[in-house]
């Protein structure tokens, strides 16, 4: 619909370190499974391009797959693709032993990116940003602060955050908060 | 006098001036000066009063053991008590004011205190502030609170302005310490290719050793360490950072880390401090070793001062303490300091050396000097009061009678140095005492251990017991090389640099100057000199039997001040020991503690200040609550409507005009926060059936069903209302607060006991908005706006349809919490704001009004409906709160219901829910008791209930209540009485807690 809106509608901070950015409305999917089964890969496949390894993001264009944990998978496609790909999923899926559920307006969505979106990551979450430890296509179900975030590169200096959509002012904040001038760490 | 020396100094040469203010004088410094430095270039030889006696107390140290040179600093916003002189550096316009006098430092009132010193020994407070009781907290607490304490405490109404941030970090090696060992043991642990992360907290590297001298490899100490700085900043996998200090080591590799980035330049614009949150596989420290004070009387008059930190002043700042230094020492680094200052062209009258036979090498260097040499000698007294003005010398063996009075202005004094084994113990790190050096140092055998079994921490250099610059860098280049391969790294091919050796003659053990010192100078012996403690303090709690290091130190308060006992812990476990007649080792020492040295309270909360205090969760619809007169209550995390307040209306008023106008007409609830979990699979009903006491595999798609859950000890935990979505599918509402915890209990007992069952479960919470339309006119609003059948027939009572309304996709709930007729409705979240509108707008005509959580709660107040957390807190099991109804007697088990058999969870005479109506129509205290005649065993009165929910009923227009009271339901037009907290009583008639429309009519239409 027209009138649908996310949490903070694409607000944007950049006057420091970093440049914070809300990216609006994505389309996210849980999907709870068996990951080896052949027929969950290939629905996986099917909707977001690609099934993901361990603690990796398998991007592809809009579309992608997170692995969330050893049974559950965060699926991504554009929002207004959401509802559907769900009931492509469930009759995909049909006579296993599966859930897929729409959250796509569960979660807020944010980039950061610069030079130093390193150092802004690695204030906030305990998680080894180094260029050699963190790279594009790993994907970390974390905490920043005080609230659960995952987190993936999307550039050579850009970092994609989810959250909930209920802290993503928060989250938008403490973004901005660890971004403010003055404030590189300069150990990446 | 202290004066700056033309000669210059190493930090302080080329830079410019600037200029800072002490108790409201101007004072000149230099860039690179410390605040303790710039102090001693102006003379000011007095920092402060002591704690207790109020005696007049210089500048002890250079670095971050020093115990007196302790300022307020700052204004109002940016004040901070107890900073540290010594490690202030210092910038321009630092504003600081000393601590602990009144009215001033040169004259203080409190310094009457010292006269009755005799008055005031160990343990003085416990003893005569014990009785009367009433006395210590409204005569004796407050005097002392007057006359005692270090720094004042910032004022409530002060906002520190800067900030703050915290930093994760992972390396292979990490190096506490930037002395030549640090350095050394950095670079060695950098060439096997670990990553190596090399802190220091001053800002310099290189430590003592340019100060001592010495030669590395053929080169000036000095030299050596430049050109290891210059190596290990090319290195790629080295990071170095200065004004850096390792705070803590903990389990695990995990490390503390304090920067400090704009204590010396405070204009510049960023965070304050960071603290840095520091895993490392390998931790090396290189945290080099303290100089003990000795134990003379009089070793706290000004100018009385550590050997090695008259050195540091004089090299690195080019100030000396006094023209005339007389040098006391039971070792032979003291000489050190006699040279350099006679070097700089300064007298040196003596060295007064306790050891019989004297120095070695150095001891020669000296008198070559033409510096007279005492040995076997002591300082019976030092003369003076607010600055020294001369010692008296005596024989180290004797008593303490003098032989002569030796005039100076300046006392270097040097008990010999202990390792820095904090960082080491932190984590279990134990230690063994060394006789021949007369120090505690890390124990190799026995280092901190991680989960494998294998130490995590090693020790390098003087930290390491190694005061010789020969065998110091070989040890650190060791301990890097050590480190860097149980980190994972290669082994590497590198040259083990050599120290020109030197030869130094052992230190000798004094722990009392002189040794037979009497009472009236061991009263005058300083220990500790922030929390004034004496020799003879620590020797009189061992005669009253305090003989545990730890239980000495709380007796006496030695080490337990903010320097938390650097400089006097090991003279006074080695008194201590003399006391009780026993080898230091059994005594031991007391816990080594993280922080090293103070960290700010700022550094610890991170950024978590401000609008990023705390995180707040917030619905689709809460800036729209914000600007229609929303009360904000907490319900967790979340913000949610208290009441929304129409202009000029108080809280009272909009609750009950809500209430009203819900029975009424129309209310619209913002129910976004309830927890929603889909839980889905072949075994979903089985396990719900588990999870709730009532059936719920026998739900129909498209129906509801409310259920209630227990913990496996019986107790409530939480209810909601269940949909079935499908056969395999259910949706679990839980309450706002239970969303989390409910999911996670469900995924633990999927996880730990039923893992072979086939269910998943979903949190999709936040997915939704979901709004409460509530009222007589609710369908009418919902049928305007049209799309989907919300008849009776079509969506009977406890049903559900998915559909749209006004164009919205909608999951309609046929359920009702406050016994009208009411629709809950799921919009996704993105949509619920103008969802929301949608229903405003088109409901206007039926007298459409948001409500808020407090009409919530007396709408199911007036149905008698139980809230988690209200009517439960943790004890209450179904039985008492009269739902036997949804307590199913077919199911096999359910979490709960062994319990529910147990003796007391079946007892007859627990406390039941009941209405409760007040005689005078007045509203109940909540949480208050129920009263009888009598006593119980604890001398309490006795009591039989209390008051779980209690509200005005403007639709009743009297208080109700709901509560729960021991054979409440048997008692039925009873009335009891509930004493308030002013003496009154309020008296209360036990009714049936359903006020409102007992058969459930108005909801059912």
């Amino acid at each position: 619909m027209s009138n649908a809106v996310s949490a903070l509608q694409g607000a944007a901070f950049s006057d420091g370190i970093a440049e914070v950015r809300e990216l609006g409305l994505r389309g996210m999917i849980t999907l709870r499974g068996d990951l080896s089964d052949k027929k969950l890969i290939k629905a996986v496949k099917a909707v977001a391009g690609a099934m993901p390894e361990q603690r990796k993001i398998a991007l592809k264009g809009d579309a992608g797959a997170a692995w969330m944990s050893l049974d559950e998978l965060l699926l991504m496609v554009p929002h207004s693709d959401a509802l559907g790909t769900v009931e492509t999923l469930n009759s995909a899926l049909n006579g296993t032993h599966f859930l897929a559920a729409n959250v796509s307006d569960a979660r807020a969505v944010f980039e950061v990116s610069g030079p130093y979106a390193r150092d802004v990551m690695a204030k906030l979450a305990p998680v080894d940003f180094a260029p050699d430890a963190f790279e594009m296509g790993m994907f970390r179900r974390s905490r920043m602060a005080q609230v659960p975030a995952a987190f993936w590169m999307s550039d050579e200096d850009a970092f994609r955050v989810v959250c909930f959509r209920s802290v993503g002012e928060y989250m938008f904040d403490l973004l901005s908060v660890a971004a403010q001038t003055g404030s590189e760490v300069d150990v990446f | 006098m202290s004066t700056r020396l033309k000669t210059g100094g190493r930090f302080t040469d080329g830079g410019a001036q600037l200029s800072f203010d002490f108790n409201g004088k101007k004072l000149k410094g230099v860039e690179g000066d410390t605040l303790a430095s710039a102090l001693l270039a102006n003379d000011q030889m007095m920092v402060g009063r002591s704690f207790k006696y109020h005696r007049p107390r210089g500048i002890v140290a250079s670095g971050g053991e020093e115990p007196n040179a302790l300022f307020n600093m700052g204004g109002t916003d940016d004040f901070e008590p107890n900073q540290r002189a010594t490690v202030t550096e210092l910038f321009d316009g630092l504003k600081i004011t000393s601590q602990n006098h009144w009215p001033s430092l040169e004259f203080d009132i409190g310094a009457i205190n010292k006269h009755l010193s005799r008055f005031l020994p160990a343990g003085f407070y416990y003893k005569m502030f014990i009785h009367p009781r009433p006395l210590w907290k409204h005569v004796y607490e407050p005097f002392i609170r007057q006359s005692a304490g270090l720094g004042k405490a910032p004022r409530a109404q002060d906002r520190d302005p800067d900030t703050y941030e915290h930093f994760y970090h992972f390396t292979d090696v990490m190096v506490v310490g930037g002395g030549v060992a640090g350095l050394q043991a950095a670079y060695a642990a950098a060439l096997t290719g670990v990553k190596v992360l090399l802190v220091e907290q001053t800002a310099h590297w290189g430590g003592r050793a340019p100060v001592d001298g010495g030669e590395v490899d053929g080169l000036p100490v000095g030299n050596y360490v430049d050109n290891l700085v210059a190596e290990l900043s090319a290195m790629d996998n080295v990071t170095m950072r200065t004004r850096m200090m390792g705070a803590g080591v903990y389990d695990h590799g995990y490390v503390l880390g304090y920067e400090r980035l704009r204590d010396h330049q405070p204009a510049e614009i960023g965070p304050r401090h960071r603290l840095w949150r520091i895993r490392a596989a390998q931790i090396v420290t290189a945290t080099g070793a303290i100089e003990r004070p000795l134990s003379f009387a009089g070793n706290d008059v000004p100018g009385v001062m550590l050997a090695g930190a008259v050195r540091d002043y004089a090299v690195n700042f080019g100030v000396s303490i006094g023209d005339r230094t007389v040098v006391v020492t039971n070792n032979d680094d003291a000489y050190r300091t006699a040279i350099t200052l006679k070097g700089l062209g300064l007298d040196v009258p003596c060295i007064i050396d306790a050891r019989a036979g004297g120095g070695g090498a150095l001891a020669e260097d000296a008198k070559a000097l033409g510096i007279r040499v005492e040995n076997g000698k002591a300082i019976a007294k030092v003369k003076g009061t607010k600055r020294v003005t001369g010692v008296s010398l005596c024989v180290q063996a004797g008593e303490g009678a003098e032989l002569e009075e030796i005039a100076c202005d300046a006392v270097a004094m040097s008990g010999g140095w202990s390792p820095v084994v904090h960082l080491w113990s932190h984590c279990g790190g134990k230690l063994i005492w060394d006789e021949q050096q007369s120090h505690f140092r890390p124990d190799a055998e026995r280092p901190p251990m991680g989960a494998t079994g294998e130490g995590f921490v090693s020790v390098a250099g003087s930290a390491n017991g190694h005061l010789q610059l020969a065998e110091l860098i070989g040890d650190a280049h060791g301990a890097g090389l050590a480190a860097g391969r149980a980190a994972g790294g290669n082994a590497a091919k590198a040259t083990i640099p050599e120290g020109a050796p030197t030869s130094e003659n052992p230190v000798e053990p004094v722990w009392l100057m002189p040794q037979g010192a009497g009472i009236k100078l061991r009263s005058k012996t300083w220990l500790d000199y922030q929390n004034d403690v004496k020799v003879s303090d620590v020797q009189l709690a061992a005669q009253e039997g305090f003989e545990s290091v730890e239980h000495a130190k709380r007796y006496t308060t030695l080490g337990m001040a903010t320097d938390q006992g650097k400089l006097s812990n090991i003279n006074g476990l080695a008194v201590l020991s003399d006391a009780l007649g026993q080898p230091i080792p059994q005594t031991g020492t007391t816990t080594f503690r993280p922080p090293y040295t103070p960290i700010s309270m700022g550094a610890i909360g991170g950024e978590a200040r401000g609008k990023v205090f705390q995180p707040l969760r917030k619905t689709p619809l809460y800036e729209w609550s914000d600007t229609h007169g929303s009360d904000w209550e907490p319900v967790g995390a979340w913000r949610r409507p208290f009441a929304y307040l129409q202009p000029g209306e108080s809280v009272h008023d909009a609750v009950n005009r809500e209430v009203k106008n819900t029975r009424e007409n129309l209310g619209l609830l913002d129910a976004s926060t309830l927890g929603k979990l889909i839980v889905k699979g072949p075994d979903a009903g089985k396990f719900l059936d588990m999870l709730y006491t009532n059936m719920m595999s026998t739900l129909k798609v498209g129906k509801c069903r409310y259920g209630l859950m227990c913990s496996e000890n019986g107790f409530l935990i939480d209810d909601g209302v269940v949909a079935r979505l499908d056969e395999e599918t259910f949706l679990c509402h839980t309450t706002t607060g239970g969303a989390d915890t409910i999911h996670g209990h469900m995924e633990e007992w999927l996880q730990t006991e039923w893992w072979d069952w086939n269910v998943y479960v979903a949190n999709v919470t936040e997915q939704f908005a979901q709004i409460a339309v509530v009222g007589p006119n609710a369908r009418k609003v919902l049928e305007k706006l049209g799309g989907m059948d919300v008849s009776k027939e079509a969506l009977a009572f406890m049903e559900w349809a998915d559909g749209t309304i006004g164009g919205f996709d909608a999951r309609v709930f046929r359920i009702s919490f406050s016994g009208e007729l009411s629709y809950e409705i799921a919009v996704p979240a993105s949509q619920g704001l103008a969802f929301w509108e949608a229903l405003i707008e088109a409901g206007e005509e039926f007298g459409a009004m948001p409500y808020g959580t407090e009409t919530l709660h007396i709408l199911r107040a007036e149905k008698g409906f139980i809230m988690i957390g209200d009517e439960t807190d943790g004890t209450v099991i179904p039985q008492d709160l009269n739902l036997h109804w949804a307590l199913s007697k077919k199911k096999e088990d359910y979490l709960g219901k062994r319990a529910h058999q147990r003796s007391h969870m079946a007892d007859t005479d627990r406390w039941k829910l009941v209405g409760l109506e007040t005689v005078d129509k007045s509203v109940l205290p909540d949480g208050a008791y129920a009263v009888e005649e009598g006593v119980n065993a604890n001398g309490q009165r006795n009591m039989f209930g209390r008051v779980t929910s209690t509200y005005y009923s403007a639709n009743l227009e009297r208080g109700i209540a709901m509560g729960l009271v021991k054979n409440g339901p048997d008692r039925m037009g009873e009335v009891i009485e509930f004493p308030k907290t002013d003496g009154t009583i309020i008296k209360a008639k036990i009714v049936d807690p359903v006020i409102y429309d007992p058969e459930g009519a108005k909801q059912n239409v």
